[in-house]
């Protein structure tokens, strides 16, 4: 006779009420993992979109993410005659703010030469970006639709293509310009700015043809580290693979970041453990007469601990099972990307077995301690 | 009644004391007591005499300092108990029946008498067959899928009995089975006591304090300062 069951099934209501409980607060905890899982992703997000397998950057900077970097634009035709290189492309990186349908909006503006590298890896609806027509392409994020206008400085853009997956390394949803547009956004002036310039005299330069970063594909038999290596002969430039950027975004760029969320979901599963060893233990005091008559009446231990070890592990997992769909249900609810991995899943809920076994130690010498004579007491 | 038969409780030198020197409590003095089958006996005193005492070390609950105890036949202490599995030796020999009927509230009636028959190893089916010719037997068998909360008092005392007597034990006690009752319902338990002793052979040992059960017994014991005598 499964005596837990049986004590679950007549306190169903209160023990489900237990189980919502922590599933709300290990449902925190998986969102924490999601938040952590998710500030790496989207800091990685742009350079696995972009693809590239080599970055060409300003000299000195670990750029274009983790630092502003400007080169000149035709550094890409230099890198493009590099032995190794198979395809090149000129990038712009810039933060704004917008509005749209009158609510603030910020976005990553990224500039790129239709038809080159640093272009959206799919377009999920409508099409690419053809020239420089103050046309863009936007992560769906953005919750822009194809057909929109949107007003990026001095200039009106439309929205002809969405695109996934295209977030800044801070959340933002990207949007994709004609690197001249990109340019033109980066570098005009606004009218009062050109009037106060030109009454100082000074000589109003309405765009430089400067960009963020060259990046590069190689060839599948080609050196990426002797490919960086001639290019840092140059001198005037710095430049990277991708496996590189990748370090920099997650080990700077979000560095503090994911070293706090990883600090607060620890001490997240150290506040469930507690939790769950004193649920556990409220449990077993509840019982504590039935535990001394089954004692008394000749029950051995295992039936004991089995009773009280079957109902944590019970709650740990159907709480778990709970919280993990809440957050599965809610997670686009989120402001910033969640990313919940199966594997994710499945270690915490190993955590959650142990954490359940090991609360379940204090309960069981409780209840193993006690009297059968209690049992007897009016 | 008992000249032909072999005490089914036979208690030998039995002391019992708690602390030393000057905090030192005898809570039992050289008790020597047989119980018969078919025996039903009352154990009498004034709180704190060592009734209590006398049933757990009878049940094999507490240990004795001194002494020799005999259960069914089986040496069980001999100054020091003689089996390490004394939770088994419970569950075979001995059946408790509490003040407070003591049943698990989140099992239904059939399920408190087939808990132990469960732990006794009888197959699932068994065990239920058999808790329910006993919950037949002690007239409620019309109540075996009530939980305890919903048992009136002389129902959830009949269901304990039921549970006591699942594993045919030869040795039953009852810690004040009748307290909570009325004298109708006390009575009516009494007689069940009586009819299980008789049809199981069984030796049957009341603790209580209920003056109106007194002409119930076979034999009353009357404890005092641990000292046990017989009316």
């Amino acid at each position: 006779m499964n005596l837990a069951y049986r004590d679950v099934r007549h306190n169903f209501g209160r023990f489900m009420v237990t189980c919502l409980g922590l599933s709300l607060l290990l449902g925190v905890v998986l969102a924490m993992i999601g938040i952590y899982r998710g500030l790496i992703a989207d800091a990685l997000e742009l350079v696995d979109t972009i693809d590239a397998d080599i970055w060409v950057v300003e000299k000195g900077t670990r750029g274009p993410f983790a630092e502003s970097s400007r080169i000149p634009r035709d550094t890409r035709e230099s890198v493009a005659r590099i032995f190794g290189v198979k395809s090149v492309g000129a990038v712009t990186f810039q933060s704004i703010e917008t509005e749209s349908d009158g609510k603030k909006l910020r976005l990553y503006v990224i500039g790129y030469e239709p038809g080159q590298l640093g272009g959206p890896k799919y377009i999920t609806q409508g099409r690419g970006l053809t020239g420089r027509n103050f046309e863009a392409v936007v992560d769906s994020r953005t919750g822009l639709d194809i057909g929109d206008h949107i007003q990026l400085g001095r200039n009106g853009f439309t929205i002809v293509g969405t695109t996934v997956n295209a977030v800044s390394s801070g959340g933002e949803p990207a949007i994709y310009l004609s690197l001249d547009d990109a340019q033109k956004l980066q570098f005009d002036l606004s009218p009062s700015a050109t009037r106060r310039e030109r009454a100082r005299g000074a000589v109003v330069v309405n765009s430089t043809d400067t960009v963020s970063a060259v990046i590069a594909r190689t060839s599948p038999n080609a050196s990426n580290d002797n490919i960086v290596k001639a290019i840092e002969r140059w001198k005037h430039f710095a430049a990277m693979t991708e496996e590189q950027q990748g370090i920099i975004l997650t080990q700077s760029v979000v560095e503090k970041a994911r070293k706090q969320i990883g600090m607060f979901t620890a001490i997240l599963i150290l506040v469930s453990a507690v939790i769950i060893a004193l649920i556990i233990h409220t449990m077993t005091m509840d019982k504590i007469r039935e535990i001394a008559t089954l004692k008394l009446i000749g029950a051995p231990d295992r039936v004991i601990i089995g009773l009280i070890v079957q109902q944590a592990l019970a709650m740990g997992l159907i709480g778990f099972a709970m919280g993990g769909f809440l957050i599965f249900n809610i997670q686009d609810f989120f402001p910033k990307r969640l990313v919940l991995q199966p594997m994710d899943g499945l270690s915490l809920a190993g955590v959650v077995v142990v954490i359940c076994l090991l609360s379940s130690i204090y309960g069981v010498y409780t209840a193993l301690k006690v009297d059968p004579a209690k049992a007897l007491a009016g | 009644m008992t000249e032909n038969k072999k005490p089914l409780i036979s208690i030998k030198n039995l002391s019992k004391h708690f602390g030393e020197g000057e905090t030192r409590v005898d809570a039992l003095r050289d008790i020597n007591l047989d119980i018969f089958p078919e025996q039903v006996v009352g154990l009498l005193g004034p709180s704190g005499s060592g009734k209590s005492t006398l049933l757990n070390v009878i049940g094999c609950i507490l240990e004795p300092t001194t002494g020799q105890i005999e259960l069914d036949g089986e040496l069980v202490y001999d100054d020091h108990w003689l089996r390490s599995d004394l939770r088994g030796l419970r569950l075979e020999k001995v059946g408790f029946i509490f003040q407070a009927h003591n049943l698990m509230p989140f099992l239904s009636s059939m399920d408190n008498v087939a808990v132990v028959l469960d732990l006794a190893g009888y197959s699932a089916s068994a065990a239920r067959t058999r808790a329910g010719e006993l919950l037949e037997y002690l007239e409620v068998g019309n109540r075996v899928e009530a939980f305890p909360g919903s048992l009136s008092g002389g129902e959830a005392q009949r269901v304990a009995i039921a549970r006591a007597l699942a594993n045919k034990p030869r040795i039953v006690l009852a810690d004040e089975p009748t307290a909570a009752l009325d004298s109708d319902r006390a009575g009516i338990v009494m007689d069940l006591l009586r009819k299980v002793a008789i049809d199981q052979q069984a030796a049957v040992i009341v603790v209580t304090h209920d003056e109106k059960i007194y002409d119930r017994f076979d034999q009353i014991f009357h404890l005092r300062d641990g000292i046990l005598s017989q009316t």
